[in-house]
């Protein structure tokens, strides 16, 4: 445990994610089974327990510390979990602590009744770090800025395995995932996994170049779709088992039970998860309110139901169609749709043109009527293949919005970066102030971020921790894709994707935009 | 009252670290939220006069007057007596004493043994005023040796990597070296400008230090595996584009606190404190034996509600001019 402790105050304390990886492959190499594998769990958020809960912990220090001054400390602290471990009055002789796999198995098998003795020994066995990392341990929210797919990223570091081939295989492995080290160490072969289990990387598209692709390409080796305003989804239907995943492999099944109760069929099917009644999307807002909960409400369920909209098939039953080409998997996609009807599954379009300049033209249009991203360019003859592949599906995103706005916030970066003032918060008039609407940390250039640093420290009003308040002087050219209403930004705008496009040095700040002026952009979505 | 709530002595007309120019001030110690210029007359402890001095000049106050630790010092029918409170070089507690009634204020304390510092002293009295920087139960300070056992496995676990100590420039920065000392590092400790001053005075004064260089002006190369102590506003500030791959630290009792640290982008918090922990704040409050207990500078509620289960008469204070967490020595 204490090997443990001290990885997960590294990671929750460096910002490098450098760092971090070195940490972790480290971990994994040092450690053996199965104490590495829990780890593993417990970083990807693979691990819970049925009994030891926040309330459960929160119990057992009340038996122990005055109420008020638990109230107290938690308010000063923010941090449950941290409360508890600074908090714990007893002390003992700090003995070493049970092995990871010792208390993962203790948290498992005590009855809930002496659930609250065993945890309170286990704290005043523990160091003050320990401690910390125990709490983590048994609440579950680590929060310490290391993602599931970092976590994995440092398995392909320590084996030279790529990490498509570890996500591919991820979600069907068993605890304490001895198999998966064991192949990771050369040891054994690949895992074999439930194939209804088993994520299958994404076939990925690159931007097009208008001037340098078009002039090459004949319209009629490629079909066009819409570029759809979700998220990208593989939907894995093993008949009777049912995985939804994410871009990068993550099970977010349990967030739409909708989309999986209603999924017939066997197949992996490739596509966008929106939200919407009667397949009309609704905005990316709404998509995003379902996303944040990690199990779906009934009022969700009610109010926003999910859809997918399918766009490939990778596997129709048993049958691999990834090497087919573009053409014939469509066909086995739409003859799929025919025998197997779904509720909340759409096969999404293919949109006819003759040419380059009449996609550009319906491209515009569905930007500006139907608030479409942009269109996606599939070369006909292109089989399926995971990654970024070169040559086979181009994006073309509507161009993007702008907006000149006034600098009002400048907050230090991280890592490399936390020595300048990198992430700008930005507003537009309204009246004779400034309202926020937006943040943006990048699309400028290591030589301008020198120049904006400089300039936010001649120009500060105040401080507040790393944070600066600036004259409302500076303006930036903002792109974004879209905005959206919002009831959290006190502008009442939100928007989709900012970076900053230019700095305006030049303009006062007197002719930057109004909050009028966005309402043309919340028209368009 | 002898005291009131302002920290007035009506009787002399004297105040205790006001925040505003008073004719009378006694200062308990050299930290701009207690220490102030522009006061007719000021008295302290000889050190901390010393530190005023280097501070804010040597006419920051109309006149001085030097009071030795433990010499009573009579003004009218009330008698003044400083008491070391082992928080920074010359820091006292003052004991107000009128008519066989006795009242103490701590001004910032700490009771664990620094000998960049006098060590704390015990004051039985009848009101104890009392701060509670780290007055909730979440602050169980570590002993600052295993402290700076963290630090130095850091060092030398990271031999091409500086590490920057944010410490602040007076009392906790000469900590720190003493500490370091302590514990065996006899290379030269690296200083930012703003630290240097005082500890030039700390080693006049007779604090052992050991060697201090400027940190302006060396290599990146000469500076890998060395340690620099510098504000804290400076670690992370350009200041420290210097240094080879720093690695931040703080020396504050506010590190314990994990999210706070990474707030602060420390990526190695040392929980060192020039203040009383939650459980030596009890202590205190029981080893006087006051009977009444008035709580200020910082979490004071916490204190307060405790004093009161206790059967005290406790309330907290609310002195203007002192900024929570904002001052120089909330560490």
């Amino acid at each position: 445990m204490k090997r443990f402790a001290q990885l997960l105050e590294l990671l929750a304390l460096t910002t490098s994610r450098t760092r971090k990886l070195a940490a972790l492959t480290q971990y994994f190499r040092e450690t053996p089974d199965p104490d590495r594998g829990y780890a593993l769990a417990v970083l990807t958020g693979a691990l819970s327990f049925r009994n030891v809960k926040p309330a459960l912990l929160k119990q057992t220090v009340l038996a122990e510390v005055d109420e008020t001054l638990f109230a107290m400390s938690y308010d000063y602290v923010g941090d449950l979990g941290e409360t508890i471990a600074l908090i714990w009055p007893h002390h003992g002789q700090a003995d070493d602590l049970p092995s990871l796999t010792e208390l993962i198995g203790l948290f498992n098998t005590t009855s809930k009744s002496d659930l609250p003795k065993l945890i309170g020994g286990l704290l005043t066995q523990a160091e003050i770090n320990e401690r910390w990392a125990l709490v983590k341990l048994a609440t579950g929210g680590l929060r310490i800025g290391v993602s599931a797919r970092l976590a994995k990223t440092a398995l392909a570091e320590m084996s030279g395995i790529e990490l498509q081939a570890i996500e591919e295989v991820w979600h069907g492995l068993k605890l304490p995932y001895t198999d998966l080290f064991a192949w990771l160490e050369g040891r054994a072969g690949r895992p074999d996994i439930d194939q209804s289990a088993r994520f299958h990387p994404l076939m990925l598209s690159n931007p097009i170049d208008e001037a340098k692709d078009f002039p090459n390409f004949a319209p009629t080796d490629y079909v066009a779709e819409w570029k759809w305003d979700g998220i990208r989804v593989q939907l894995v239907m093993g008949g009777g088992t049912v995985s939804l995943f994410s871009r990068t492999g993550d099970d977010i099944a349990p967030a739409f039970p909708d989309i999986v109760e209603n999924a017939t069929g066997r197949a992996v099917l490739d596509g966008e998860l929106l939200v919407g009644r009667d397949f009309d999307p609704g905005s990316f807002n709404d998509l995003q309110q379902r996303l944040n909960k990690k199990v779906a409400s009934a009022k969700h369920l009610k109010e926003s139901p999910a859809f997918i909209r399918v766009y490939d098939i990778l596997f129709d039953g048993d049958d691999d169609l990834r090497t087919l080409p573009w053409l014939e998997r469509r066909a086995r996609l739409e003859a799929w749709f025919a025998a197997n009807p779904q509720s909340r599954l759409d096969l999404s379009g293919v949109l006819p043109f003759s040419d380059w300049g009449d996609l550009g033209r319906q491209r515009r249009e569905g930007a500006d009527m139907h608030g479409h991203e942009g269109v996606m360019i599939k070369l006909k003859s292109a089989p399926y293949v995971p990654g970024r592949p070169k040559g086979y599906w181009y994006k073309w995103k509507r161009d993007p919005n702008l907006v000149d706005a006034v600098l009002m916030y400048a907050q230090r970066g991280h890592g490399k970066r936390s020595s300048f003032y990198s992430d700008y918060t930005f507003g537009v008039w309204k009246g004779n102030e400034i309202v926020p609407i937006g943040k943006a940390y990048f699309g400028f250039t290591d030589e301008e971020l020198k120049l904006l640093d400089k300039w936010i420290r001649g120009h500060t009003l105040g401080t507040f921790g790393p944070v600066r308040e600036v004259k409302k002087e500076l303006v930036f050219e903002v792109a974004f894709d879209s905005a959206q209403e919002s009831t959290r930004h006190k502008s009442g705008v939100a928007l989709r994707f900012p970076r900053i496009n230019r700095i305006r040095w030049d303009k006062p700040a007197a002719e930057a935009a109004t909050l009028a002026d966005m309402a043309v952009f919340i028209a368009a979505t | 009252m002898l005291l009131d709530r302002n920290l007035h002595i009506r009787a002399i007309d004297a105040y205790i670290d006001p925040s505003t120019p008073k004719q009378r001030a006694i200062i308990t110690h050299g930290h701009a939220d207690h220490a102030r210029s522009g006061h007719g007359s000021v008295l302290a402890t000889p050190d901390t006069i010393a530190i005023m001095k280097v501070r804010y000049g040597e006419d920051c106050a109309g006149a001085f007057e030097a009071l030795d630790f433990g010499v009573p010092k009579q003004i009218d029918d009330v008698t003044i007596t400083f008491y070391p409170a082992g928080h920074v070089l010359g820091s006292a507690q003052v004991l107000i004493e009128k008519d066989g009634q006795r009242v103490v204020v701590t001004g910032d304390y700490k009771r664990l043994p620094d000998r960049t510092s006098q060590p704390y002293e015990l004051v039985k009295c009848d009101l104890l005023v009392t701060e509670a920087t780290f007055g909730l139960p979440v602050f169980q300070h570590p002993h600052p040796s295993v402290e700076i056992g963290r630090l130095l496995k850091s060092v030398a676990d990271q031999p091409e990597r500086c590490h920057l100590v944010g410490s602040y420039a007076l009392g906790k920065a000469q900590r720190v070296i003493g500490l370091l000392r302590d514990a065996g590092w006899d290379k030269p400790i690296y200083l930012h400008g703003a630290m240097i001053r005082l500890c030039e005075l700390y080693q006049e004064l007779g604090v052992e230090l050991g060697e201090l260089i400027p940190a302006t002006g060396v290599s990146k190369a000469e500076m890998e595996g060395q340690i620099v102590i510098a504000p804290p506003s400076a670690i992370r500030d350009r200041w420290s584009r210097r240094f080879p791959d720093p690695v931040v630290c703080q020396a504050s009792g506010w590190m314990s606190v994990k999210q706070r640290a990474r707030q602060a982008l420390v990526e190695l918090p040392l929980v060192i404190s020039d203040h009383c922990d939650w459980s030596e704040l009890q202590q205190t409050v029981r080893e006087t034996e006051a009977d009444t207990v008035w709580v200020t500078h910082g979490r004071e509620d916490a204190l307060v509600y405790w004093c009161q289960q206790q059967g005290l008469q406790a309330e907290p204070l609310h002195l203007q001019g002192f900024e929570d967490d904002g001052g120089e020595d909330a560490a």
